[in-house]
């Protein structure tokens, strides 16, 4: 097992032409602007995606203080409708999606891969100048006359009609989308082709880290869904302005065709959502238990069915319509629950029989497991249409997406802004900030989803801005009221943290996890092209081979020398 | 119970599909002996559990079909109970048992084929079974009878509901501060047809485990057996514009004999309210009379609608008050 150590590390020549002493380097602002490096990028993307996360929870806070009490009149109803409208529009279009593919993976992945930068720097700029074009082009919607959009973040026909939602805001709404879903689309092409071409020598597909395998088949999934979404908007902005009925009863249109084109978007959005956030724990899980990734190549599997399957489940939204083969949808819908499954096992059985550090990025991945098992079960009772039937549009889904979707965003982006947060600053967050972080939040988490679980089965619709004081919904939604200000609370600790790591830093080095990926390779932050040199990469680890040379995996050990020989040049080659 | 039992497990509602679930069954004797398994794995603990499941916070079903529903709803939350407990333990072990002791490395293992193996197939079949169910509740829940006694069209607009009843020539219209009640006989099968005029509503019934969109350019079709007589609430639930909060009925079931005696007394003494339906009496037309989304202004504001929760949620015994706007069109 001295193999490895013996190596001499593959010399990158082209990758590090450290030039900055030569040319002015713009600054600060200009810098910022002008600045195709992923990493500034990837800042510039996460940074943003926060700030529409706080005004997004914000809006959340103003809708359940409207419904603390029956007959709220804290907001009125409009207020109401543009608020759940941008509370979904902006969490789902511009936080959770652009923090994940945008932010982490920009970051993460070319360093993950042994890259200096993405394949198209450039075009990778403009998909961020797009997304905080798009973002404010939404949010312009609350300063026109006819108020934000109000039709929900689904926008279906004919609601979204010109008839029915006349406002600018609507329209802006739309271009915001649309703007954002080309930004989400370079992205996805930038993010194929880093993956497919600009690997390290050495790193074939099986070598891969988890969390680049799950960006992957995230960025190949927001090429099949995006253009959908943009095509569909496009037809309504068109039913809007240019006169078309593509929508519309009246003109011979279908509004059924809008619902099955958004939900064939809609449902691979969701695990675009979800998929690099199961990246992240399934990434730093294996680190704090200070092993392997159990069944890696099963895990790469169930991401890739996950993928495969988000395709052909988009009608179990639409189960209520009467218009869609129950069984099929039903089906496929079931079937997600396997390979979801196995990725629990997998990390299960990566804990199992480890030393696992409980530091707080792995404290969020703990409260993911948990959030994520309950949100997943209730998933799979509506995968049952009869049970969609007596759920379908009750606060019984409001809380299974919630737990699903804050589940991974929430808990897992924050184990991976926990995680990687040394390696972009070169800093520590405060440990003890950080589990008050984490407790505050868990529990505020489940004070808030579990009581609309109850308010669900008891009949409560969503997005109803009052309800009647009878149905004894009142106590319930208080509780919940309670638990979204304590996470609101437990934000204020994130903050503080990041405000305290900035005045008094705490130096973290380069490798303070005893990381697997190359990114810990490197210095904290990495430099301008990331790396001087790599290490051999023989296995998914190849920063773990490298630093415990006499503790590789077991089945790495055994395949021994004729795993070594003449893959160098299986894998991509930078350029 | 022995009734319960089957209903359980075999799932079957009505007289009709029982009697020819247990045709086909005696037809072809291996299909019985494996439902008869099936039975028996279900029946021990519906014996056990007797007649009343948990309801698990939901609603127990006041139609067959919301019964049914309810049954399947039960089962796949002890399901769900049983597999979360499994791997919630599992990862609650993994983190007290394997938290760090020592510097000492744990094993670098990876792979292990069969245990791999059976964390996919397990599943796979768990996700089997819960479908199959859910194929015989969802053929129940969506059969439309040949015979119904009642026919009644609801259509969904903004914000309110028409109940139609075509052969008796009676329309029932309410909006946002008048909610309207459909009355149909208890004990025996409604068939609704619902449409929409306007933008996409959601037919819902808390009690009856039911909910089904209303559309443009969709007619959907399905029965509502109400087991007994009552009152039950509903609410539109899918998001349809400004007032959709407000956009509540009630389903009122009484029996049969004060269902005729309501219709009889529907047609001979029309209650013309002050409804938008008034204007265009005899046309069933809801697109003159709907309020269009560019006169928000004219219906009623949030501070002025509390009028729409006095609701007497108490059953009433006579059918003819219930409803809130009525006229004859014959």
């Amino acid at each position: 097992m001295t193999l490895l150590a013996e190596l001499p590390d593959v010399d990158h020549a082209p990758l590090d032409h450290d030039d900055h002493g030569h040319h002015k380097e713009p600054t600060w602002i200009l810098k910022w602007l002008t600045s195709t490096d992923h990493k500034m990028i990837g800042l510039n993307y996460m940074i943003t995606a926060m700030v529409i996360f706080f005004l997004s929870g914000a809006m959340a806070l103003l809708l359940r203080v409207q419904l603390t009490t029956p007959n709220g009149a804290f907001l009125s109803y409009q207020q109401f409708n543009e608020l759940f409208t941008m509370h979904g529009s902006l969490m789902l279009y511009l936080f959770a999606g652009p923090f994940a593919f945008g932010g982490l993976a920009n970051y993460i992945v070319p360093l993950q891969v042994g890259a200096p930068d993405m394949a198209f720097p450039r075009l990778n700029a403009l998909s961020f100048w797009l997304y905080l074009t798009g973002s404010i082009t939404m949010l312009l919607g609350f300063i026109t006359a006819g108020g934000a959009a109000s039709f929900g973040w689904v926008a279906y026909a004919p609601l979204s009609g010109v008839t029915s939602s006349p406002g600018a805001g609507a329209d802006l709404w739309i271009l915001a989308l649309l703007l954002t879903g080309f930004s989400a689309i370079f992205t996805g092409v930038n993010l194929v082709t880093t993956i497919f071409y600009l690997r390290a020598p050495g790193m074939t597909m099986f070598r891969m880290p988890i969390f680049t395998w799950n960006m992957l088949v995230t960025a190949i999934l927001i090429l099949i869904a995006f253009p959908v979404l943009t095509a569909a908007l496009i037809m309504l902005y068109a039913d809007r302005h240019f006169g078309t009925h593509i929508y519309s009863v009246q003109g011979g249109g279908v509004p059924l065709l809008y619902q099955n084109l958004f939900w064939f978007f809609g449902h691979p959005e969701v695990y675009i959502l979800a998929l690099p956030f199961f990246g992240i724990v399934t990434e730093v899980i294996p680190v704090m238990s200070r092993k392997p990734l159990f069944g890696y190549k099963g895990m790469v599997f169930a991401t890739l069915s996950i993928a495969a399957l988000s395709t052909g489940v988009w009608a179990h939204h639409m189960f209520t319509t009467g218009a869609v083969l129950l069984p099929f949808f039903s089906l496929m819908s079931y079937l997600i629950a396997v390979p979801t499954g196995i990725k629990f096992f997998n990390w299960i059985g990566s804990m199992w029989r480890g030393q696992i550090t409980f530091n707080t990025p792995m404290l969020f991945c703990i409260g993911f497991l948990i959030a994520f098992l309950m949100g997943g079960l209730t998933g799979v009772m509506l995968a049952s249409p009869p049970i969609d039937f007596a759920t379908h549009d009750t606060y019984f889904v409001v809380a299974h997406f919630h737990q699903v979707l804050f589940g991974t965003t929430v808990f897992a982006g924050f184990a991976g802004l926990y995680y990687w947060y040394p390696k972009m600053f070169g800093r520590h967050l405060r440990e003890g900030l950080g589990k008050w972080h984490f407790w505050l939040m868990f529990i505020g988490f489940w004070l808030t989803y579990m009581p609309q679980y109850l308010l669900g089965l008891r009949g409560m619709p969503r997005r109803i801005a009052v309800y009647p004081g009878d149905p004894g919904w009142q106590g319930l939604n208080q509780a919940s009221t309670v638990g979204a200000f304590i996470i609101a609370l437990s934000f204020c600790f994130l903050l503080y943290n990041l405000w305290i790591s900035w005045k008094r830093p705490l130096p973290a080095g380069d490798n303070p996890w005893d990381g697997h990926t190359l990114e810990w390779f490197t210095t904290s932050p990495p430099s301008h092209h990331n790396f001087t040199h790599l290490p051999r990469i023989r296995s998914e680890r190849p920063v773990w081979d490298y630093n415990h040379p006499d503790h590789v995996t077991i089945e790495h050990a055994a395949a021994g020398h004729t795993h070594s020989h003449g893959s160098a040049d299986a894998g991509g080659v930078p350029e | 119970m022995a009734a319960n039992v089957v209903a359980v497990t075999a799932l079957p509602h009505g007289k009709s599909s029982s009697a020819t679930s247990i045709a086909s069954l005696k037809s072809q004797p291996i299909r019985l002996r494996r439902g008869m398994a099936i039975l028996a794995a279900f029946a021990l603990p519906a014996i056990l559990g007797g007649c009343q499941l948990p309801t698990f916070g939901g609603f127990r079903g006041s139609t067959t079909q919301g019964h049914d529903e309810f049954l399947l709803w039960a089962w796949t939350f002890i399901a769900a109970i049983v597999v979360g407990a499994i791997v919630g333990l599992l990862i609650l072990w993994s983190v007290f048992r394997y938290r760090r002791r020592s510097d000492e490395m744990p094993r670098q293992f990876q792979y292990h084929f069969g245990l791999e193996m059976a964390y996919t197939i397990i599943p796979i079949i768990i996700v089997g079974v819960l479908f199959y169910y859910t194929v015989i509740v969802e053929n129940q829940v969506d059969a439309v009878s040949t015979n119904p006694a009642v026919n009644v069209t609801v259509t969904a607009f903004q914000w309110g509901w028409e109940f139609d009843y075509p052969s008796s020539h009676i329309e029932v219209r309410g909006v946002t501060t008048e909610n309207p009640t459909m009355v149909v006989p208890a004990g025996e099968a409604v068939t609704i047809t619902l449409v929409s005029s306007d933008v996409i509503h959601g037919f819902y019934v808390p009690a009856f485990n039911f909910s089904r969109y209303a559309q443009p350019g969709i007619t959907n079709t399905f029965d509502l057996n109400v087991e007994h007589s009552g009152i039950y609430k509903g609410q539109c639930t899918q998001f349809c514009g400004l007032y959709h909060s407000l956009m509540l009925f009630q389903v009122q079931a009484v029996t049969p004999t004060q269902f005729s005696s309501w219709v009889q007394s529907e047609q001979q003494h029309p209650i013309v309210q002050n409804s938008p339906a008034s204007e265009s009496a005899g046309s069933t037309t809801m697109t003159a009379s709907t309020p269009s989304p560019s006169s928000n202004a004219t219906v009623p504001t949030a501070s002025s609608s509390p009028s729409a929760y006095s609701i007497a949620p108490t059953p009433s015994s006579t059918a003819a008050n219930a409803p809130t706007s009525t006229k004859a069109a014959a």
